[in-house]
């Protein structure tokens, strides 16, 4: 931890983020969905953003990738405006569902950010070999979406995310309608992954020990207006595992998180 | 146990339940024909005073001149003289007249889809054309066929442009219907998680269409050919009924018509039938050719 947050801590900022606000126009009236966002995020960082349903969680990440604007406030992306990051392919995006093509077998998939990154085809081929052995998923190469499971083909589409090689990996809810047991196995290898391609990560979730096992910092939000209620550090090893969740530390950290939300929603209420 | 096999046999399967409705038809059929026909058989056995027999009356009215319906084995009889006994470029065969409409047809059918993939692509494209486009293609349908035929072969006609161009222009103009209602949901079909997904590769609006909107529209493409296909052959009969066209089995009703000869329309009509659904069917088998290409179930 000290060794790697003294590295970040002495570069800028890769996601900056200030008195960011976003209202959605409505017919009845308006919605406050982000409200004085204030967020820095390091180069390397596994953030989570946590909080109720309807706590911006989503919408934040979704101004970060540039599918929102925000009303107001400053956003800045590796120092670009988040439009700029995005025409560069700043970010894999990774929805809450797998999101892949019906018509396209996995490899296909796979090409879809490549081909439109002006890969060759040889070197989209070697890609997605490559990204799909790093999620388990040798041999599915010319399976059809339909064919594998829900943990498979949310496999693939972060494999899509990384394969073009961005800097940042925007992951919204992954793994949010997987069960629990595909949801562990999926948690540890998200964490050999971001420890192997040392990508900057931010992580919607709404479940506590999820967040508080991924994440390096972990954002509690509350809703209506959405705003940020507590920044949580934390302190594991990197090379952890899911037996960590027995720690005290971990139960500690958990209790921070879920004294933070509930802090949040006796204010909301 | 042996009726139950033979039950079996003829409910199982695909044949079995083809054969007994096709049977089926022809006994309603015939039984028509003879009480459509018999008023007129009384008629003249009472004017002769011919003592009648209903075994009598039911082998007259299926061997009549000009029966008011006639009978199954008549328009067979019809279409074998008519397909294969006629040289096909007689102007007497069914061979030759198919093969006017049929190409007139065809090449409203390919003029009608581009047309219709074209305007979808507007209206898709273009919020300006979705909203000024949309009720003049409706409305555009539900002018009737056989007024707006007419018109569009003579004004055509009074411009020179005669023969294949103004009933292919019918084709088109029923066609190009159902493949723009079609290809516009076809179009819009992908969902806004998949388009914001190529917003995440900042894709351009080309590539939006290359890579997601026109493969997600195929499905819907098909469909709509299935009709369009369809109604390709009867635009292309319909504009063949005035004027006095030439040849097409439009003619053939037409002058099936003018001399009471019914089993002439009917071997017409089965005639067009039989090529609208082999036409359908290839369309069909093109549907699955490109969903298994695409790797999607049926």
């Amino acid at each position: 931890m000290n060794e790697s947050s003294s590295i970040n801590s002495k570069e800028p900022a890769i996601i900056d983020i200030n008195n960011l606000c976003l209202t959605f126009e409505t017919q009845t009236e308006p919605v406050h969905a982000l409200s004085d966002i204030n967020l820095q995020v390091n180069s390397g960082d596994f953030v989570s953003l946590i909080g109720p349903s309807g706590c911006g969680k989503t919408t934040l990440l979704r101004v970060i990738a540039d599918l929102e604007k925000p009303t107001s406030g400053s956003i800045s992306v590796e120092g670009k405006t988040p439009n700029q990051a995005r025409l560069d392919r700043a970010y894999g995006y990774v929805f809450q569902t797998p999101a892949l093509l019906p018509w396209r077998n996995i490899e296909a998939n796979i090409h879809l950010p490549l081909e439109m990154s002006g890969y060759s085809k040889d070197e989209q081929k070697s890609l997605s070999n490559q990204y799909l052995s790093l999620v388990g998923l040798s041999g599915f190469e010319k399976k059809y979406p339909w064919q594998l499971s829900g943990g498979m083909q949310q496999r693939v589409s972060i494999a899509r995310a990384l394969s073009f090689d961005p800097d940042m990996l925007l992951m919204d809810e992954p793994f949010g309608a997987l069960d629990e047991i595909t949801r562990d196995r999926l948690n540890e290898e998200l964490l050999r992954l971001w420890e192997q391609t040392k990508k900057t990560v931010v992580f919607v979730t709404h479940s506590i020990p999820e967040a508080v096992f991924l994440s390096s910092k972990i954002v509690v939000m509350s809703a209506r207006p959405g705003k940020i209620i507590n920044v949580i550090e934390t302190n594991f090893p990197k090379d952890r595992n899911l037996d960590i969740r027995e720690s005290k530390e971990f139960l500690k950290v958990s209790q921070l998180v879920r004294e933070g939300l509930k802090e949040g929603h006796s204010d909301g209420s | 146990m042996e009726a139950n096999r033979l039950f079996s046999i003829l409910i199982g399967g695909t044949i079995g339940p083809v054969v007994i409705l096709v049977t089926a038809i022809i006994m309603i059929w015939y039984a028509g024909a003879v009480y459509l026909n018999s008023s007129f058989l009384i008629d003249r056995y009472e004017k002769n005073n011919i003592e009648w027999t209903f075994s009598q009356l039911a082998s007259d009215s299926w061997s009549m001149e000009r029966p008011v319906l006639p009978s199954p084995h008549q328009i067979a009889k019809e279409l074998k003289k008519t397909i294969w006994d006629k040289k096909i470029t007689s102007p007497r065969s069914l061979v030759f007249h198919s093969r006017v409409t049929l190409s007139s047809a065809m090449v409203g059918f390919v003029m009608g889809t581009f047309l219709g993939i074209v305007l979808s692509v507007g209206i898709v494209y273009v919020p300006a054309l979705d909203r000024t486009l949309m009720p003049w293609i409706i409305t555009s349908q539900t002018i009737p066929i056989l007024a707006i035929a007419p018109m569009i072969v003579v004004v055509l006609g009074s411009m020179g442009i005669i023969g294949l161009v103004p009933k292919a222009m019918i084709s088109t103009y029923l066609c190009f219907f159902p493949v723009v209602v079609g290809m516009v949901k076809g179009l819009r079909s992908p969902s806004i998680l998949l388009v914001d997904l190529m917003n995440s590769y900042s894709a351009s609006k080309v590539e939006v269409f290359w890579k997601l909107r026109l493969p997600a529209s195929l499905p819907y493409l098909f469909a709509s050919l299935k009709v369009a296909i369809a109604l390709s052959v009867v635009g292309a009969i319909v504009a063949e009924l005035p004027a006095g066209a030439q040849g097409g089995l439009g003619a053939r009703l037409l002058s099936g018509s003018y001399y009471g000869q019914t089993s002439l329309i009917w071997a017409a009509l089965i005639t067009a039938s039989v090529i609208s659904a082999t036409l359908v069917t290839i369309v069909g088998r093109m549907e699955r050719a490109v969903n298994n290409r695409m790797g999607l179930q049926i």
